[in-house]
């Protein structure tokens, strides 16, 4: 009796063992795979980056391995979820090189996490490169303390960059900013600070407020008062949704621009018509059917877009695309050199390839590779992406 | 804007108040019912396209299902309980519904429509959204009605029996076991509502729960646990000094605005603005 208990035990625990461990990355790899690593943030408030991203890179592997992987050998993902956490994303990173031994890693989503992540990686003895899929400059500047760092996301400060050019267009002098206290937001909101007088713009209102606000009219009616000209906001979270509406709410009639993370039809959606006519920059995933024929992404952006869309029956974002862009670069890689860390890093140093978001030109001193001919304006029509006409 | 929340504290310090006079317990469980309101008002009208007043219904209905179930489920069997058992499986049972909510709506942020439009009116030289003149008027019509049974229902009464004294009220021939499983039935509603009508101004996910059920226990333990009409006034007053606190010192803090209210409340007058109504019987919480 007492034995058949203890043996009961014994196996109930060892299957909660399996089961959680299982849970992180539900694949048994088999020896002789690539194996590659993923960070995203497939739950918490930042799930509309992260899980579009996880989609992608599974749609790519069961692509490759169908047709029976690089050179013969399959190969498997390592996907964590970060829940858009710095302690998970450290903890999830460290796992991946020393217990899984990924030869790279694609992610974090999001650019606080990937700041977090960085100096993990530059002490590690033997580190793997890390592709992150978030915007902010600093990930991949200065490049001399960043020799493992890579970034698929365009420059946060391009983005600025393309929307002040359009102010200086439009005749705008004076501009309230309104930006979440994440990463993403902090980062954007240097930007916008630092670069309005090389525009000749004045930045008359500086607001910020909490990623999880669902009420930003406190900041609005400042920046009205402040005697903006133009609102730029600059968050990944559903606020993007609430600041027009709430701009609607209060009859403010400047215009709105909003930042590269406004590149999900979900949140033009969510906003309903007080989206329309609102204006930001972004990668060309989210307007291909506008682009000239010619264009030299508009093949890679059809074949992402209609394999993603017939497979999950959900919209492209810009954010799959960088995932998109990372797990191919790292492919390609792998076919050039194979699966050692230290050389697939040298091969993306100095690559050169068209992906969803941009053409990239690595070198030793840029690790982004992209320039701000990577955004393309976008307006909301009709509750659609379409380019801006500029 | 104030107003609006407040008026969300409001119908969910009520929510708390329903439960705490018939059990004596703080249901923490409270949050998650305004969650399910609004997500399920999402169901209904955005995805099945159904009009706005039926689907309303049903989510409220849906919504006292799942409290008659969670007290079935997990109150009712536990014999002899004591207030912290009772708060236990409560922040079980929220820890739970999230975890199905997120299976079932997923992890993404839902929108709705308006109930008449989003164009503002002026209303004495400010704008407002037709939305905050329902939620006002919705208020105003469960305050009353809440009103109203409780004092004029036979049903109502017996519940007030129990809560003044249980043992005597079961002598009396009331049922209170099944007092108690329409306490929670009504005081899920209450939160359905709150989360059916703020819904479509501030969206609705499956994380929302915590932080409503926060602010309402907030107006519910600063009006005085216990006095509905306190936890009302309680609740308005914490969303308009929030908004405030959110225009005048930073946004940053309106959170925290509603803690340090609720602190101040209860140094000045630890039984609340209403007290008194909530002092009967110091029970074990």
């Amino acid at each position: 009796m007492k034995k058949s208990l203890m043996g009961f035990s014994a196996s109930f625990f060892l299957m909660t063992a399996v089961f959680t461990l299982g849970f992180g990355s539900s694949v048994i790899a088999a020896d002789n795979d690539y194996k590659i690593g993923c960070v995203f943030s497939v739950t918490g408030n930042t799930s509309w980056l992260g899980e579009p991203q996880k989609k992608t890179v599974e749609m790519i592997a069961d692509e490759i391995n169908a047709k029976g992987g690089i050179k013969g050998r399959k190969i498997s993902l390592f996907i964590e979820d970060n829940q858009g956490d710095n302690t998970r994303t450290v903890n999830a990173v460290k796992k991946l090189v020393q217990k899984d031994k990924v030869c790279a890693i694609i992610g974090p989503s999001e650019s606080g996490t990937t700041m977090a992540v960085i100096p993990v990686i530059q002490k590690m003895e033997t580190p793997v490169p890390l592709l992150s899929c978030a915007a902010a400059e600093e990930i991949t500047k200065p490049a001399s303390e960043r020799k493992w760092i890579f970034k698929m996301g365009q420059n946060d400060s391009d983005a600025v960059r393309r929307i002040y050019e359009n102010m200086n267009k439009k005749g705008i002098k004076k501009v309230g900013i309104l930006t979440a206290t994440n990463g993403f937001g902090n980062a954007g909101r240097k930007k916008l600070t630092e670069m309005a007088s090389e525009f000749g713009l004045q930045i008359v209102s500086d607001e910020t407020y909490n990623p999880s606000d669902t009420d930003m009219t406190a900041q609005l009616l400042k920046i009205q008062k402040a005697g903006a000209e133009a609102a730029v906001n600059w968050s990944i979270v559903p606020a993007q949704s609430i600041v027009p509406k709430n701009m609607k709410q209060l009859k403010m009639s400047i215009p709105l621009y909003q930042s590269h993370g406004f590149a999900n039809v979900k949140y033009a959606e969510a906003a309903g018509d007080a989206a329309e006519g609102l204006v930001f920059p972004a990668g060309r995933v989210m307007a291909v059917s506008t682009l000239p024929d010619g264009h030299p992404q508009k093949a890679v952006l059809n074949e992402y877009k209609t394999a993603y869309e017939a497979k999950y029956k959900d919209h492209v974002s810009t954010f799959g695309g960088h995932a998109y862009d990372g797990l191919w670069l790292v492919v390609k890689a792998i076919e050039a050199v194979g699966d050692d860390p230290a050389k697939i890093r040298d091969y993306i140093e100095t690559a050169q390839f068209t992906g969803t978001g941009g053409q990239f030109k690595f070198s030793a001193a840029d690790h982004n590779g992209l320039d701000k001919n990577a955004f393309e304006m976008l307006t909301v029509k009709n509750g659609q992406f379409v380019v801006l006409g500029e | 804007m104030g107003i609006q929340r407040g008026c969300i504290y409001a119908l969910v310090a009520m929510g708390y108040n329903i439960i705490y006079n018939s059990t004596g317990v703080i249901n923490f469980a409270q949050g998650e019912f305004v969650v399910y309101g609004g997500l399920m008002m999402v169901t209904l009208t955005m995805s099945l396209g159904m009009p706005v007043l039926p689907s309303f219904f049903l989510a409220v209905i849906f919504a006292m299902i799942v409290g008659i179930l969670m007290e079935r489920l997990t109150i009712n069997p536990v014999k002899n309980p004591t207030g912290l058992q009772l708060i236990i499986i409560t922040i079980a049972v929220s820890i739970i519904m999230k975890g199905l909510a997120m299976c079932f709506w997923g992890k993404g942020s839902h929108y709705m429509k308006h109930f008449s439009g989003d164009e503002p009116l002026k209303v004495l030289g400010a704008l407002l959204l037709p939305q905050t003149l329902w939620i006002m008027a919705i208020l105003f019509i469960i305050v009353i009605l809440q009103g109203f049974f409780f004092k004029y229902t036979m049903t109502g009464k017996s519940m007030r029996a129990c809560s003044i004294n249980r043992d005597s009220a079961k002598l009396a021939g009331i049922n209170d076991r099944f007092m108690v499983m329409l306490s929670f039935a009504l005081s899920a509603g209450a939160g359905a509502v709150a989360g059916i009508i703020i819904t479509p101004i501030i969206q609705m996910d499956y994380g929302r729960g915590a932080i409503l059920g926060l602010k309402g226990f907030g107006a519910a333990v600063a009006g005085g646990l216990g006095s509905s009409f306190g936890g009302v006034l309680a609740g308005l007053l914490l969303g308009i000094l929030e908004a405030m606190g959110g225009g005048y010192i930073s946004s940053h803090y309106m959170d925290a605005m509603a803690l340090i209210i609720l602190i101040m409340v209860l140094f000045i007058k630890p039984s609340g603005l209403m007290g008194g109504a909530g002092a009967k019987g110091t029970r074990e919480i």
